[in-house]
């Protein structure tokens, strides 16, 4: 319905009580109840062509309508632009920090052990034993910068793929992710051969591995 | 036989703190003779131009993981029967199986001890 006017789309309710107006005026004896008869039979007869299964059907649409705008006013309100822009590259910068520190004061700790070892060559019996046995245990320790380092290059592998799938979500709903763009995830040719440091729970131990070595 | 300390390793892994390691503990084993590479392809083209006894590689690197350092060597005439330990953090059952397939001489989990690199080295240059 249109304003004969402006020639613009009227509201519902404005529009209704146009009509009703215009009847009212070509007919003024028209009593409201009548209208409202009227009105109420249009409505009933709609009704009543359809079934139960197409009203049950109508309900359920609309419902998913209201989830659908409801989700889509929560993932507004995550800020996802935040969470992709700052938040992830943010916590990936720190794991890489993290990861730079170890190495470097695991290499301080190296060199002192190397100067250690330069010592225990000077001197002999028990005491060069018991240096070396010393950095021995010392480079061993040491090991953990490589085990954290891996570990940590698989957690920002994981803040990757969750970036990239709430992206993903953001842009399926075609709202609130205006700009976000899913990551796309390297993947190497045996891949699914790296799976990095296992937790202790999960991981072979090298007496494991050498039984299962042995059994070829 | 006795083993030869002073033949050539090279060792190869992405961890530069690793590499040093490594270096350190095969120095306390009398092995003085050591060189390193970042990762396979690296060390591909060390081991085709040098003269080494034993190969001990990371398996997780790029752009050539140890994996396929290892199939590029076993594929190579020269360098086929070159003793190859694979230390890794991949402790995987399929891991262990895929290195064996492709023919790793012993194979060390991350993390381990010197005793463990020490036990494993004199195994496979015995049977050299």
């Amino acid at each position: 319905m249109f304003d004969a006017k402006n020639d613009k789309p009227l509201g519902g309710v404005q529009a209704l009580k146009r009509k009703l107006t215009e009847i009212r005026d070509r007919q003024p004896d028209t009593e409201p109840a009548t209208i409202t008869e009227v009105v109420r039979a249009v409505l009933t007869t709609i009704s009543d062509e359809l079934t139960a299964k197409e009203s049950s059907l109508l309900r359920e649409v609309e419902e998913l309508g209201r989830m659908i705008a409801s989700t889509k006013s929560e993932i507004a309100a995550l800020r996802v632009d935040d969470i992709t822009d700052r938040d992830i590259p943010f916590a990936t910068d720190e794991l890489d920090a993290i990861v730079e520190h170890t190495a470097h004061a695991t290499n301080a700790i190296l060199e002192s052990c190397e100067l250690l070892d330069e010592v225990a060559a000077t001197v002999s019996g028990e005491a060069a034993a018991k240096l070396q046995a010393a950095t021995t245990k010392i480079y061993e320790a040491c090991g953990f910068q490589d085990i954290t380092g891996q570990r940590i290059t698989k957690v920002v592998g994981t803040l990757k793929t969750i970036e990239a799938k709430v992206a993903h979500i953001v842009s399926a709903f075609g709202t609130a992710g205006a700009g976000v763009r899913a990551v796309p995830v390297h993947v190497a040719s045996d891949a699914d051969l790296l799976n990095g440091p296992q937790l202790p729970a999960h991981a072979m131990d090298q007496s494991d591995i050498d039984r299962l070595l042995a059994d070829f | 036989m006795p083993i030869d300390k002073a033949m050539n390793v090279l060792i190869v892994d992405d961890y530069k703190t690793m590499l040093r390691i490594i270096r350190n503990l095969l120095k306390q084993i009398d092995f003085n003779n050591v060189e390193e590479a970042a990762d396979g392809t690296e060390a591909l083209q060390k081991l085709r131009a040098g003269n080494f006894g034993l190969v001990i590689s990371d398996w997780n690197m790029a752009p050539m993981t140890g994996l396929q350092l290892l199939q590029e060597v076993r594929a190579d005439n020269r360098l086929k029967a070159m003793p190859f330990i694979m230390i890794t953090a991949e402790s995987k059952t399929e891991n262990v199986i895929a290195a064996k397939a492709a023919g790793v001489s012993n194979y060390i989990v991350k993390p381990f001890n010197a005793e463990t690199l020490k036990e494993k080295i004199e195994k496979v240059l015995a049977h050299v």
